[in-house]
């Protein structure tokens, strides 16, 4: 029951990136088309719950003066392997993410969820945690880029989806919607639909 | 010269870390609460990025690009550690900032209860790898090249931050819906900004 938590818990309540403010670069460059957030999101996913059960079994003999290095180096080798992986099955995705892989090494959800949670827990439980987290980014990740490639080119996981009579009738993609300033205000207006339904994480 | 001002406010205006690229995104919206604090965070990481980017640009160019390590000798001239270079990199970042804050802490106490906190929260602030990077894809030619793009790198950032502080602390006055209170508003007012910094990409330097 404790461990469903864990995984429940950061879908909504402490999402990482609406509640909790973390990673909130790369959820934002990645999200133009789905597929790329698709790919991030499974990124960051793998990398957050590896980093954490490794830190997690090392907790007691980590040094805590020289933790954020070792932190930093653990998540480092994960996201060199995940980038390695990309490059070799998915390389026109790994081309667009461009920077933002190695970034995932700066994503600070990752280091968030190291200090926060697997520093004090058991490693199955950091293990849990780390896939929650990642889910509650993917799903926002997912909910973002939805909206921005629907709305911005008519397109989802780049198929057509909106029929050309309707861009005969006049219809036409909203250019803004791709650009990156309309991801923060997407952002902000989940953060508001969010909110209103879950009134108990409204700031004083 | 002139090449190197271009350089200068190309980055903090055009490029603008923030409004172009969203790097240093989660301590820019947690810290920009009150213009004190924030302009703390900006003199540490305008501090930080120009020391790290040039350090970074001379592993970059003599450790691990293809035939950078030439200057061993001929047998090392295939050599290409390139897929090391985020280890690499964030270790030098690391280290710097830990570097950093001893120094500061023995030379300048008074600037150390200023910067003091902030400094560890800066190696993990992507907007320092996130230069790194960039200079690594860009291929600056040189380290004065560089040492420029790291300090417009970083004064753009601060002075995004120090904007949006400036903009929050005026509207704590002000009747905003509840659920759009805080967090949901600084990422809309963020979108604003940027949208006008956008403008500044029309201009060719």
């Amino acid at each position: 029951m404790k461990n469903l938590k864990l995984l429940i818990n950061p879908l909504n309540n402490e999402n990482p990136i609406t509640v909790q403010v973390l990673g909130i670069c790369s959820a934002l460059a990645v999200t133009v088309q789905m597929k790329p957030a698709i790919v991030m999101a499974l990124s960051v996913t793998v990398v957050t719950a590896f980093s954490n059960l490794i830190i997690s079994l090392g907790r007691n003999t980590i040094p805590p003066r020289i933790r954020i290095i070792i932190q930093l180096v653990v998540v480092a080798f994960l996201v060199i392997v995940v980038d390695q992986i990309l490059k070799a099955y998915v390389y026109d995705v790994s081309k667009k993410l461009s920077v933002f892989v190695g970034l995932i090494i700066t994503n600070c959800i990752l280091m968030g969820r190291l200090e926060a949670f697997a520093m004090s827990n058991k490693p199955w439980e950091s293990f849990l945690d780390g896939i929650g987290n990642g889910a509650g980014y993917g799903l926002i990740l997912i909910a973002l880029s939805t909206m921005r490639e629907l709305l911005g080119s008519g397109s989802l996981m780049g198929y057509q989806v909106i029929p050309e009579s309707i861009y005969n009738l006049g219809y036409k993609d909203n250019g803004m919607m791709i650009l990156p300033p309309m991801a923060l205000i997407t952002v902000g207006v989940i953060i508001w639909i969010q909110r209103s339904y879950n009134r108990k994480l409204i700031e004083k | 010269m002139e090449n190197l001002f271009n350089l200068f406010v190309r980055n903090v205006f055009t490029e603008n870390m923030v409004f172009a690229y969203f790097l240093g995104m989660c301590s820019f919206l947690a810290v920009s609460k009150t213009v004190k604090t924030s302009v703390g965070l900006g003199i540490a990481v305008i501090f930080v990025i120009t020391v790290t980017v040039p350090v970074n640009w001379l592993m970059e160019n003599y450790l691990l690009k293809a035939g950078a390590l030439k200057w061993l000798g001929p047998s090392f001239e295939n050599v290409d550690l390139s897929f090391l270079s985020f280890l690499l990199f964030i270790a030098v970042i690391a280290a710097i900032v830990q570097l950093i804050e001893m120094v500061v802490e023995k030379a300048a106490p008074a600037l150390y209860n200023a910067l003091g906190i902030f400094l560890p929260l800066i190696a993990v602030n992507c907007a320092v790898l996130g230069a790194a990077l960039f200079m690594q894809e860009r291929e600056y030619g040189t380290i004065a090249e560089a040492t420029v793009y790291g300090f417009g790198a970083g004064f753009g950032w601060a002075l995004a931050i120090v904007v949006l502080a400036a903009i929050r602390e005026k509207l704590k006055y002000s009747n905003i819906p509840a659920p759009l209170r805080g967090l949901g508003l600084a990422f809309i007012l963020t979108g604003l900004l940027a949208i006008a910094f956008m403008g500044f990409s029309g201009i060719k330097i």
